[in-house]
């Protein structure tokens, strides 16, 4: 009993660190594998568009709100120690270091990377991918390298859409709802955040998180089990692995900026 | 969907991201200032800036003129060398101004109000302020505050003892 316990304990450690293995060979094999840019180019456009100019309506409808509800709440607080001429500091410095790379994460996870293992676990399930392989046509540079860049392009130029929403939203209450001066809330905003130290530390966190989320997302579609409830166990699994990924790497970026490095 | 019009909408997409990163450099993280040509530099010595950061605004009656380009120690008299680069169009400030530092309301950052003088000389490129009032420390105040009711105290007892 307690024997057979420990067995399957282990079979799950065993099963985990060997898809850990088999999700770094995927995509060291993806990376690798260089094909002809004029080959891919098309296929790579579409994928842009579907993965990032399609997450463009709902991130940037997200930013609005984020920015309004920040200004929001942050004045109704810095206005009990009358600092609310700090008021866009405040929304500039949380949408750009944490804010903006993050949300605009978890909302790419559900809206691009659910989509992305979907597809690519449907076709796994409906052999085209085997079909392709048959006639000699390379699926992970054909099917897989296109989404996966397409992914990690798109995520920093969301971010930075996201970043610029939030701001303009936030500008919106504080500055024409609130009262806010509108010279001090861009100078003291201007004074408080740094190009490298902020916007660009933010984007850079944005290229992680784009990276990790289309790796599992591309990963779990590539490596769903063919059948209907696999294809949905999978997507699940995406969007839950990449948006813990997502919360713990950004604690380990933060930690790793604020130190200085 | 026709494929140019895909295209041509990935295209508009990837020049908004630039597009987006251009604005938070300039509007948002104020790069604009850097290396602009209409501007001159003046320096000032302080005994004590407190906690005056580079980039802090320089202000005349609050309305801002400048900011602050640098901050260094001056390794002979350890004084303050603050230098600030002011806007052309206030190239008239007159040569006997004064310049102190102060905090925007209680927790806000500090920054350098510049007092106008009499003199109808005016202040040419990289002179400096002669007159400066150090920033107010919290601490340094609470410490006199103490000090002196603490010297009250003693006269009080001492009054008593005779």
């Amino acid at each position: 009993m307690i024997v057979s316990r420990v067995t399957a304990l282990g079979r799950v450690g065993w099963e985990f660190c060997q898809r850990i293995g088999q999700s770094g060979f995927f995509l060291s094999s993806v990376i690798i594998r260089r094909p002809k840019f004029s080959q891919v180019f098309e296929l790579f456009s579409e994928q842009l568009y579907r993965v990032g100019v399609l997450s463009l309506v709902i991130v940037m409808m997200s930013a609005m709100f984020i920015g309004m509800v920040v200004a929001l709440q942050g004045y109704n607080t810095l206005q009990k120690f009358g600092a609310e001429q700090e008021l866009g500091q405040l929304l500039a410095l949380s949408v750009v270091r944490e804010l903006g790379p993050v949300i605009t994460a978890l909302l790419f996870a559900g809206r691009a990377g659910s989509a992305l293992t979907a597809e690519i676990g449907l076709m796994r399930a409906t052999q085209q991918l085997d079909c392709m392989d048959m006639m000699a046509v390379d699926p992970l540079w054909r099917v897989i390298a296109p989404r996966f860049w397409a992914g990690v392009i798109s995520m920093p130029i969301l971010a930075a859409l996201f970043n610029i929403t939030a701001i303009f939203g936030g500008q919106l209450v504080g500055v024409h709802w609130l009262g806010v001066d509108s010279g001090t809330f861009w100078s003291n905003m201007q004074a408080a955040v740094e190009f490298r130290g902020d916007v660009l530390n933010g984007i850079i966190k944005s290229v992680v998180f784009g990276f990790v989320i289309t790796w599992v997302a591309v990963y779990q579609g590539y490596f769903s089990e063919p059948n209907s409830a696999g294809i949905s166990r999978a997507t699940t699994k995406t969007v839950v692995y990449s948006s813990l990924l997502t919360l713990a790497l950004d604690f380990v970026l933060t930690a790793m900026m604020m130190g200085g490095w | 969907m026709a494929k140019r019009t895909m295209e041509f909408i990935v295209g508009l997409f990837m020049l908004a991201g630039l597009a987006a990163l251009v604005l938070l450099a300039f509007k948002v993280s104020g790069l604009t200032k850097v290396g602009n040509g209409d501007t001159y530099i003046i320096t000032a010595e302080f005994d004590n800036i407190g906690g005056l950061k580079v980039r802090a605004p320089v202000a005349i009656g609050g309305v801002r003129i400048g900011q602050v380009e640098n901050i260094a120690l001056d390794k002979n008299n350890f004084r303050a060398v603050v230098t600030m680069r002011i806007e052309n169009k206030f190239n008239n400030l007159p040569d006997d101004s004064s310049a102190s530092i102060f905090t925007q309301g209680i927790l806000g950052s500090n920054y350098i109000s510049v007092v106008p003088g009499f003199e109808p000389e005016s202040l040419k490129a990289g002179e400096a302020i002669e007159t400066t009032h150090s920033a107010l420390i919290l601490e340094n105040l609470i410490g006199q505050l103490i000090y002196s009711m603490k010297s009250d105290g003693n006269q009080v007892t001492t009054d008593k003892k005779k």
